[in-house]
């Protein structure tokens, strides 16, 4: 151990918690798993990843803070496949220190079903359900507060900054109440109508659901949804007033409110403040006295379900795993159900929020699975892993498989990225299942990518971190929904773009995607509601009055109609107040045609769009109206006219432009007026050369911003 | 009226002519007070102005002279008037002591209409200057209060009246585009010019740039120039110009037959020119250089004993010929094709330009017919892939 520690230059590690030096740490490990040699370094943030701790009796890893991993290798059996797996960028550390962080292992095992609480919080966006989160892992010591990052469950950048929670994660948090020691499972869900398949995975992990409100804004659609949701898959619901240190609040309104949607006594509905913590400590002891224990045969056959997966760079596939019945080991030979996947479990553990490896997981109990999988394709979120020695006879019920809804054309500005942004789908796709993408070519943008999307957010996070994270130069085209064709002389297609619609003449009709949207607005504004989702051409369904001031609509919409801009359009209607949800219903068929753009008489196929008959004109008025707005005025006069097949409906010109001298040059400063000039060329780097015409890229989403109003 | 796409033999021969000569420039950097559109190295006040020719002295005596003899010498500035006549005749005098000067050497001055005083440019004759060019900048007093000068619209007539008599070439600058100034009210200054008499006529468009007050006034909501507008403009001066007796020789800049500004055909045709003065550019043997832009940095160095220089940049011959194309388009002469001119017309944009009527060909020559959209062709230039060349 020393000469190793020697060779790698005298390396200094402080531990965070008692500033004690490696050698300190190391015989700390020496007394805890026997003895140690330091078997390799591995760097980079990505370490700071809960997953890095190795099965027991195998290897040890410290996680030094975010910056380093040390692998402390036992040396009794382990090949250094396994140290290389995750320690893959070894280097030499000759200074500096680090802080470290070191756990002792393993758990106690089996935790008894009856001490244990499977939880979700279901709230609507800004409700405060990662705050509420954060104060439960501080309440329970799952994180020192001094170690509180601020929404600990929202791992990625992109969530942080915009306080949503993409991907379900779990924690596991040793709760003593009142009752006694419990072990609660805090199983995160995503907050936003895009990830609704989501929640429903997390909600099947579960047996209660907090479902938190905020005392001041009132019950919303997609709570609700989500609640039904939880109803409807025999959760036990907790309903939680949030925010009670707001002034703005009204607990007494919306606690009858609550009450009334979802039945029961409105002096049963909790009030907490998340922020200043006021309420917690009852909370935690509600989730142990009203939420059922889980069921399920510590000695049956092994049914866990994988709810969750996610590719790590270092570990390959991790699965968040719910264990319904029997118990799931380190070792055991396993099966995925649905795949037929076989491997062996290299290491389960559980979240505390960093990741404890455990022997066992027994019944009820909730964490999660590494196995030798490296590929995230195979891996089914949804799958029921069993032994394979004694299988399970029967899978748990799955999920529907997330089927993309809102598709877009990503094309790489410059062409020779293309291969780049297919390895950077690629590598998205490991965490995000629901991506989808194909190749596509295009006239105008040349080679790039037909990708799926949950929904519009999902395609701006996806976009973004592309840009962001690979550094790619991007033009996506404006989102379209999936139609089907009905052709002449028998037959359907699913067509995803819209340059791929048949000829009027070789198709006898075409079927669009129809959602039912359900909206909670205040009263007050259901007149401008209801006009907007007819002018959306929507069919009223039903209409539910919450309380006097609050009403349910329920509608039939083509979901194209409301994938462009109409979330917008309902906040600024509403001032904010509506809410929406809304689930995929039928295919209806439509009076659809579709409106071309051309540029210098050219046409541009990233511009199509298929709209509704009653509705082109207008649209290619107001299209080709944005886009001489957008265009820049270039060397020669640019004609944009938008067309229904050969017939031309509207027209706009961007006049030539006449002066442009930005750059003066003087005293003889040649040198500053080329620089300038080469700034300006950079600049054009994010311009599309259509033909002759220089186009920015904001100009294909300026198909978005078109409402037809 | 305008001539557009033919080239004038004369005008051929001069441009190329100039490429080969030498010239020095000497930088003034001292005003009164600074325009609200000025972003050039100036200062405000003449606290500074002995120490400061007694740099450039310095300066001068420490360069390599030329193998040949100049055949201009320019004063800029800044406003190089803001200096006594004693002052430019020594600095003169230093650039002659060290280069020597051609028998027909072009030595010209900028000065603003304030300086020019019957005796005042009698002495400025006197210590050499032959040519002398006016700020003047509008003859509309509207204009000139936009522009926060300080002379009156008539000072400036009879500054122009003064200088003829006494220099052997008289150019007046203008400035057009500045806000609130119509068609017409720029179609009167440019005839007040040409009546006038002069002999050369700068016209430049109103540019805003960056950290002047005129682009925070700009970023706060004034009106920023029109550029329509400034089209229209340079299109009538050019065609006020030419009825007057000018050829427009370069984009901004007019003459009567025999006094197009050789300085400005030397910068255009990538001759060589040294410079002296804080933030002046020079080119020689190849290289760009430029030296510190701040005054007191400028004083500091050269008092030292140091050099001034700050940058410099040596091109490669792709990037040497890109800009042997794109400074030579700003003459109206065009410049010979070559290897960059051959590919920017094979370019999409450069074809583009063509098929526009942006650009031109005749012979061997390409030129640019729209010379207002010279940065668009200079770009493109800039972005075409380097070849041998």
């Amino acid at each position: 151990m020393e000469s190793s520690l020697a060779a790698s230059g005298g390396l200094l590690v402080e531990n965070t918690f008692g500033h004690r030096s490696i050698d300190a740490l190391l015989s700390e490990t020496e007394r805890l798993v026997g003895s140690v040699s330091v078997a390799g370094f591995g760097g980079g943030k990505r370490l700071a990843r809960p997953s890095l701790h190795l099965a027991p009796g195998r290897l040890v890893a410290l996680a030094v803070d975010f910056v380093l991993t040390i692998a402390l290798d036992l040396r009794s059996n382990v090949g250094h496949e396994k140290t290389t797996r995750w320690g893959g960028g070894r280097r030499n550390i000759s200074r500096g220190s680090a802080a470290v962080q070191c756990r002792s292992l393993p758990r106690s095992p089996v935790t008894d079903t009856s001490r244990i609480r499977n939880f979700s919080i279901i709230a609507h966006i800004d409700h405060g359900k990662s705050t509420l989160a954060d104060r439960m892992l501080e309440r329970t010591g799952a994180l020192e507060e001094r170690e509180m990052r601020d929404q600990v469950l929202d791992t990625m950048d992109l969530e942080r900054e915009r306080g949503i929670t993409i991907k379900a994660q779990s924690v596991r948090l040793d709760y003593s109440g009142p009752a006694g020691d419990f072990v609660l499972n805090l199983i995160d869900t995503p907050g936003h109508v895009d990830f609704t398949y989501e929640v429903s995975r997390s909600l099947a992990a579960c047996e209660g659901a907090i479902l938190l409100v905020d005392a001041a804004q009132g019950v919303e659609a997609q709570t609700l949804a989500n609640a039904y949701l939880a109803i409807e898959s025999g959760l036990e619901i907790i309903p939680v007033l949030n925010k009670l240190d707001l002034p703005a609040a009204e607990p007494e309104r919306v606690a009858i409110e609550l009450a009334s949607v979802l039945g029961g006594d409105p002096n049963e509905v909790m009030r907490v403040s998340a922020k200043t913590g006021e309420g917690v400590d009852d909370l935690l002891a509600a989730i142990v006295e009203r939420l059922p224990a889980p069921e399920g045969e510590a000695d049956g056959e092994l049914k866990a379900l994988v709810f969750d997966s996610y590719y790590d760079t270092y570990r390959g596939v991790v699965c968040y795993v719910r264990v319904e019945s029997g118990r799931l080991s380190t070792g055991d030979g396993l099966r995925f159900m649905a795949t037929g996947e076989q491997q062996e479990a290299d290491e389960v553990g559980v979240l505390t929020p960093s990741a404890e490896p455990v022997a066992v997981l027994g019944p009820g109990e909730v964490g999660y699975l590494i196995t030798g999988v490296k590929e995230i394709d195979r891996i089914r979120v949804g799958d029921t892993v069993t032994r394979q020695s004694a299988p399970a006879a029967e899978a748990l019920p799955g999920y529907l498989e997330p089927k993309p809804m809102v598709f877009s054309g990503l094309f790489p500005t410059d062409g020779d990225d293309f291969e780049r942004l297919r390895e950077a789908l690629e590598k998205l796709r490991l965490n995000d299942t629901a991506l989808v993408f194909e190749p596509e070519s295009s006239r105008a943008l040349g080679f790039g990518f037909r990708c799926g999307f949950l929904g519009l957010l999902h395609m701006e996070i996806v976009r973004e971190r592309l840009e962001r994270e690979y550094d790619l130069d991007l033009v996506a085209t404006a989102p379209s929904v999936a139609f089907r064709v009905g052709l002449v002389g028998g037959g359907e297609i699913e067509i995803k773009s819209p340059q791929d619609l048949p000829d009027p003449t070789a198709r006898t009709e075409i079927l669009e995607p129809v959602v039912r949207v359900m909206i909670i607005t205040p009263t007050e504004f259901t007149g401008t509601v209801m006009e907007l989702l007819q002018q959306h051409r929507g069919v009223m369904g039903e209409m539910n009055y919450l309380s006097p001031e609050r009403v349910e609509l329920t509608y039939r919409v083509p979901l194209a109609e409301i994938v462009f801009g109409f979330f917008d359009q309902l906040k600024s209607r509403t001032r904010g107040y509506a809410s929406l949800d809304y689930e995929p219903d039928d295919y209806s068929v439509a009076n659809l045609v579709r409106v071309d753009i051309l540029l210098n008489g050219v046409p541009v196929d990233a511009f199509s769009a298929i709209i509704h008959k009653d509705k082109a004109y207008e649209y290619g008025r107001k299209l080709v109206a944005k886009l001489r707005e957008i265009i820049p005025r270039q060397m020669f006069d640019v004609p944009i006219q938008a067309a229904i097949g050969s017939r031309i409906i509207a027209r706009e010109t961007v006049k030539a432009k006449r002066k442009d001298v930005i750059a003066k040059c003087y005293g003889g400063d040649v040198t500053r007026k080329r620089k300038l000039l080469e700034r300006q060329k950079e600049g054009k780097r994010r311009m599309k050369m259509l033909g002759r015409v220089e186009v920015p890229q904001e100009a294909f989403i300026s198909v978005l911003q078109v409402d037809a109003d | 009226m305008l001539i557009e796409g033919t080239v004038l033999p004369d005008s051929v021969e001069l441009a190329e002519s100039a490429a080969s000569r030498v010239a020095a420039y000497v930088h003034i950097p001292f005003c009164r007070q600074i325009c609200s559109y000025c972003d050039f190295a100036v200062v405000a006040g003449t606290d500074l102005a002995d120490r400061y020719v007694a740099a450039v002295c310095a300066e001068i005596e420490a360069a390599e002279p030329f193998p040949g003899r100049l055949s201009a010498v320019a004063f800029g500035g800044g406003t190089p008037t803001a200096l006594g006549w004693r002052e430019l005749e020594r600095v003169l005098g230093a650039i002659e002591a060290r280069f020597g000067f051609e028998a027909d050497v072009e030595m010209s001055l900028e000065a603003n209409p304030e300086d020019v005083t019957p005796a005042g440019v009698r002495n400025l004759r006197a210590a050499g200057f032959r040519r002398i060019s006016l700020g003047v900048q509008s003859f509309d007093d509207a204009v000139l209060t936009a522009l926060g000068r300080t002379h009156s619209a008539d000072l400036a007539r009879q500054a122009v009246a003064t200088a003829r008599g006494v220099f052997d070439s008289v150019s007046v600058d203008l400035i057009f585009g500045t806000p609130g100034e119509t068609l017409e009210s720029w179609r009167s200054s440019v005839s007040i010019a040409l009546e006038t008499g002069i002999d050369h006529l700068s016209t430049y468009s109103l540019t805003v740039e960056r950290g002047t007050p005129l682009s925070r006034a700009v970023a706060a909501g004034a009106p920023e120039p029109d550029s329509d507008l400034q089209a229209d403009e340079w299109l009538l001066a050019t065609e006020l110009a030419a009825e007057g007796g000018m050829i427009r020789y370069e984009t901004s800049n007019h003459a009567r037959p025999g006094h197009a500004v050789v300085y400005n055909l030397v910068t255009w045709g990538q001759g060589e020119y040294v410079a002296f003065g804080n933030a002046a550019h020079q080119h020689r043997d190849g290289v760009r250089s430029w030296n510190v832009r701040r005054v007191d940095r400028y004083l500091e160095r050269i008092e030292r004993g140091e050099g001034a220089e700050s940058g410099r940049e040596q091109l490669d011959r792709w990037e040497s010929e890109v800009e042997r194309v794109m400074l030579g388009l700003r003459r109206a002469a065009g410049v010979i094709l070559g290897s960059a001119g051959e590919r920017l017309l094979a370019s999409e944009r450069g074809g583009a330009a063509l098929e526009a009527g942006i650009l031109g060909v005749a012979g061997d020559r390409l030129m640019i017919n729209r010379p207002l959209l010279g940065d668009e062709v200079s770009r493109a230039l800039l972005a075409l892939a380097p070849a041998d060349c």
